[in-house]
């Protein structure tokens, strides 16, 4: 079939690889209607197709969930595991190691990741996987019908669970400090940072986690609650203006200096901040927490690239893995030659 | 009624007993008397003689009582036996009980600063002046306690007469051939040695003579075997935590991998192995990378094994190659955790909710641990799914003889993985889980394909063919059923019973695993008794008709276990109702190796009942 025999009002839009966006996306969603999760699905689709990437060289992963089950609603054509509850790091890690050319991406949630999953999480990041690790943070176990996760608000009341009495966990302040190369928060109700952030994640050369607040329609929607769209939208503090840019192109000129960061990322590329009233590095780890304090004590929710450090040794730079993916080494690459065996058993001999 | 053992009453009225005898060395946890053990234990083994060695120890790093036995068969009966012919005591703690447990007319070795009586005259006591002789040594204060222990290796060295020669080898061999511990030890071993020659007078009648019955075998422990079968059978992933007895077999795996393992080229690894947080991550990696096309193991013991174990059933589920060693050690809960037990294998059999089912291996001999292990990797791959080795700490932590390693005989099996050119060939039509071949395995494809058709969705929830979620009635009741027919597809790939069959057997001794040696020489007395028996060690779980035909055969079928339950012998009469009334169970844990003389005694009683 050739072009020609289409209609003349059917324009095909590929990206510079010649996919187009139909080939990143995934099954229909069978999340609730207007559930933040599933615009983060978008932004995962628009930011791959955007940065030009075969789905094949991307493998998704998820842990236990309503955020879990989202993985099958982008990237069919990517391999994809939904594993244990909580127990995704490690999932990740083992499946990753199989060809370290490829890229994984785990979606997780608050009840996934801040409660069962924390020990995983923290050590996912003591390695430096290079892992996007997405948390859609709504603050409420949804898929068992609502109850109260680990980040949900001190005194926030749920219809049938009454008023939580402890404090939340903060997963963007657990990951910074847990070493995390990588820490972002964004919410789900603003595309555009959610899609610049997962393009940014993307070319991070270790672990980078972004903390996406996406409320949930269903069971915490609440409209002085953290996480609620209202809460959201009044409360949110960009830190900065976002644009990533892969190496490739040449727009950085079209910034003013005097605005903006240039972070470089492994590869070369480089992500741009703009910053908004305060002059804010997100290289500067203290300035990081600093800033999380502050949102805290203000009680206002800061968006954008908390923390990067693209220097750290990711666990590919450590184990020195020969650059045929694991996977497909052949027998004789695996298996010992015969005399390796015969010396070792003179060693063992009488 | 205790049954004499005729053999042993026959050798101790002559005036020397010439290997055949058992030493145990008590001493101090973490007093570096490992070292000395293993130095006397592989000297012996030099020497040509039959030889095991086994560390009775307490779960603890220093400062609590541990024992090592050492056991010298001319005849190769190297399994426990509970009674020391030679005591050697090093610690003040235990030396009253220590004198208490020697046998009439045993050998008491001690160091002579302790200040306790000698309280029996039915023994020969040698005092070792132990600290008096490592004053003598040039070598720094701070090294004199760890080379202590080499007093009583030399003394016991020129007392029953281990070679001097062979004493150094075997030191070689512990220091990886290091020329300074070696020199230091063995110069403490000589000084001793010396000393013992001038002022001991031999009066007891133990003693070695070299013979030529190691001659081209091997004295290793079941997790360095396993380590090295794995590698050999091209172990690409390794997680693990460590618990006590698997920690070696992993810490093996990181020791021999960075010598076998490297691309000769690069120099880069062809391995990975991490030391994971827990057991809940060490076997979501393993998982990770078996569905990732890698050869993926883990090792643990039966605590860890309760935390991998929603994984394993997610790996059943969603079909995933992996292998786990367990080690077994004493259970409930830490129960013992340094001592040996066989009490995981109904756990293992039925690990995992739901409808489960686990492929088992059962080794039993050090052989076999380097065997089973490059052969789990082939059937975890063939067959898509977890493979359980079930090895114990008395494999897994002591010495025993072996034949040589044996390099795996058949290239290795892959199993159904679909690269890009076979989709290629199949124009992209393909389903995960379509049973193509009628032998309930599906093909599958790994990460890392490129082909835009390769992709597929792994989940633990209800699933089609095609990999897709599914809730339909008739699509679960299919699935768990096509899982169940390659449950029967693998039967005949596993490792069938080994059998030793005697002309006129009625009876037949049922085991699986460590107690063998037990066995044997339990079966050589019962013979002397008049007791003729066959000897039958299964291998591997699910059983097979084989298992079945075999135990039929026979009026009595004794089914011996470490454990309290009869764990064995449950199984056996769960899967053949019928030969029920055939089995009898012997089954006994109290946390120490199987020894020849328990059996016997009830066994004995139990036909003479029969009479």
């Amino acid at each position: 079939m050739s072009e020609q025999a289409l209609p003349t009002d059917v324009r095909v839009v590929v990206n510079s690889i010649g996919l187009t966006k139909a080939d990143y996306r995934g099954n229909p969603s069978t999340l609730c209607q207007g559930c933040g999760h599933n615009s983060i699905s978008s932004q995962i689709i628009a930011a791959c197709y955007e940065l030009n990437l075969y789905p094949e060289e991307i493998v998704k992963f998820s842990g236990i969930g309503c955020s879990s089950k989202s993985l099958f609603y982008f990237l069919n054509r990517s391999f994809g595991f939904n594993g244990l509850h909580g127990r995704m790091p490690s999932l990740a890690t083992g499946a990753l190691f199989a060809d370290h050319t490829l890229r994984g991406i785990g979606v997780s949630g608050d009840g996934d990741t801040a409660s069962i999953g924390m020990g995983q999480f923290k050590h996912l990041l003591r390695r430096n996987m290079r892992l996007v690790y997405i948390v859609e943070n709504n603050g409420v176990y949804g898929l068992t019908k609502g109850q109260f996760s680990a980040t949900a608000d001190q005194g926030l009341e749920l219809k049938s669970h009454g008023i939580n009495p402890y404090m939340p966990i903060d997963i963007a302040w657990e990951a910074l400090v847990g070493h995390a190369t990588f820490v972002a928060r964004s919410f789900a109700g603003d595309p555009k940072q959610v899609k610049e952030l997962i393009k940014a994640a993307l070319n991070h050369n270790g672990v980078a986690v972004l903390d996406i607040i996406s409320p949930c329609v269903t069971f915490n929607n609440v409209d002085h609650a953290t996480h609620s769209y209202a809460w959201g939208k009044n409360h949110e503090t960009a830190l900065h203006e976002l644009s990533y840019v892969p190496r490739a192109e040449e727009i950085l000129l079209e910034y003013d200096e005097g605005e903006t960061r240039e972070v470089e990322l492994h590869d070369g590329s480089v992500i741009l901040l703009r910053k908004l009233g305060r002059d804010y590095d997100p290289t500067n780890r203290e300035a990081a927490i600093k800033v999380l304090e502050e949102a805290n004590s203000c009680h206002c929710l800061i968006t954008g690239l908390i923390y990067i450090d693209p220097n750290q040794p990711s666990m590919w730079d450590i184990f020195q893995l020969t650059d045929t993916p694991l996977n497909r080494l052949k027998e004789n690459q695996l298996r010992p030659p015969q005399e390796t065996l015969a010396e070792l058993n003179r060693v063992f001999q009488a | 009624m205790e049954i004499k053992l005729q053999i042993d009453e026959q050798l101790k009225t002559e005036s020397k007993i010439i290997n055949d005898f058992s030493i145990t060395v008590a001493t101090v946890n973490g007093s570096g008397s490992q070292t000395s053990n293993a130095a006397i234990l592989r000297a012996i083994f030099k020497m040509g003689i039959p030889v095991s060695g086994k560390n009775i120890f307490p779960s603890n790093i220093q400062g609590l009582p541990t024992w090592y036995t050492i056991r010298v068969n001319k005849d190769g009966f190297v399994a426990r036996k509970r009674e020391a012919d030679i005591l050697v005591a090093m610690n003040p703690a235990t030396f009253v009980k220590d004198l208490e447990s020697l046998i009439p007319g045993g050998a008491f070795f001690y160091a002579d600063d302790i200040r306790l009586a000698i309280t029996r005259d039915d023994i020969v006591a040698y005092p070792m002046p132990v600290k008096h002789l490592i004053r003598q040594v040039d070598i720094p204060a701070y090294l004199r306690d760890y080379v202590a222990n080499m007093v009583y290796v030399g003394v016991l060295a020129q007392m029953i007469g281990i070679d001097l020669e062979k004493i150094r080898q075997a030191l070689e061999f512990h220091f990886k051939g290091k020329a300074k511990p070696v020199e230091i030890n063995f110069g403490v071993v000589s000084l001793a040695a010396e000393w013992a020659k001038e002022n001991l007078e031999k009066k007891d009648p133990y003693l070695l003579q070299p013979m030529n019955a190691t001659s081209g075998l091997i004295l290793t422990d079941g997790n360095t075997a396993a380590a090295l079968g794995a590698i050999y059978g091209g172990v690409q992933f390794v997680s693990w935590y460590p618990i006590t007895p698997a920690t070696s077999l992993a810490e093996n795996l990181q020791q021999y991998l960075p010598k076998l393992r490297k691309d000769p080229e690069t120099g880069k690894n062809t391995y990975v192995v991490v030391q994971a947080e827990d057991e809940l991550a060490a076997i979501g990696m393993a998982i990770g990378a078996g569905w990732g096309g890698l050869r993926a193991m883990s090792s643990t013991s039966g605590p860890g094994l309760s935390l991998m174990t929603e994984y394993l059933g997610l790996g059943y589920f969603a079909e995933v190659p992996v292998v786990v060693w367990d080690i077994q050690r004493v259970g409930p809960s830490t129960g013992l955790p340094t001592r040996t037990a066989q009490g995981d294998l109904t756990f293992v059999a039925f690990m995992g909710h739901g409808d489960t089912q686990n492929i088992i291996l059962m080794p039993g001999s050090v052989n076999e641990c380097f065997e089973f292990a490059w052969k789990a990797f082939d059937l975890a791959e063939q067959f898509q799914t977890p493979v359980i080795v079930l090895s114990d700490l008395d494999f897994g932590m002591n010495q025993w003889m072996g034949r040589p390693f044996e390099y795996p005989d058949v290239p290795m099996n892959r199993g159904k993985v679909l690269w890009e050119e076979d989709l290629e060939k199949l124009d992209g039509k393909w389903a995960r889980y379509l049973d193509i071949d009628g032998d309930g395995i599906p093909y599958r494809t790994v990460i890392g394909n490129r082909h835009p058709k390769a992709a597929y969705f792994t989940r633990g929830t209800g699933h089609d063919e095609y990999a897709n979620y599914s809730e339909d009635p008739e699509d679960w009741h299919a699935l768990l059923n096509r899982l169940k027919k390659k449950f029967e597809t693998f039967k005949p790939y596993l490792p069938q019973p080994v059998q030793e069959k005697t002309e006129g057997a009625k009876i037949n001794l049922v085991s699986f695993g460590s107690t063998e040696p037990a066995i044997q020489e339990a079966r050589a007395h019962l013979k002397k008794q008049g007791i003729t028996t066959d000897f039958t060690r299964l291998r591997s779980y699910p059983f097979t008709d084989k298992v079945k035909e075999i135990c039929s055969h026979y009026e009595r079928n004794y089914v011996i276990e470490i454990n309290r339950d009869g764990q064995l012998h449950q199984l056996l009469r769960m899967h053949f109702p019928e030969l029920a009334s055939k089995m009898i169970s012997y089954a006994y844990t109290d946390g120490l190796p199987l020894t020849a003389k328990q059996l016997v005694d009830f066994i004995v009683s139990k036909e003479k009942q029969d009479e």
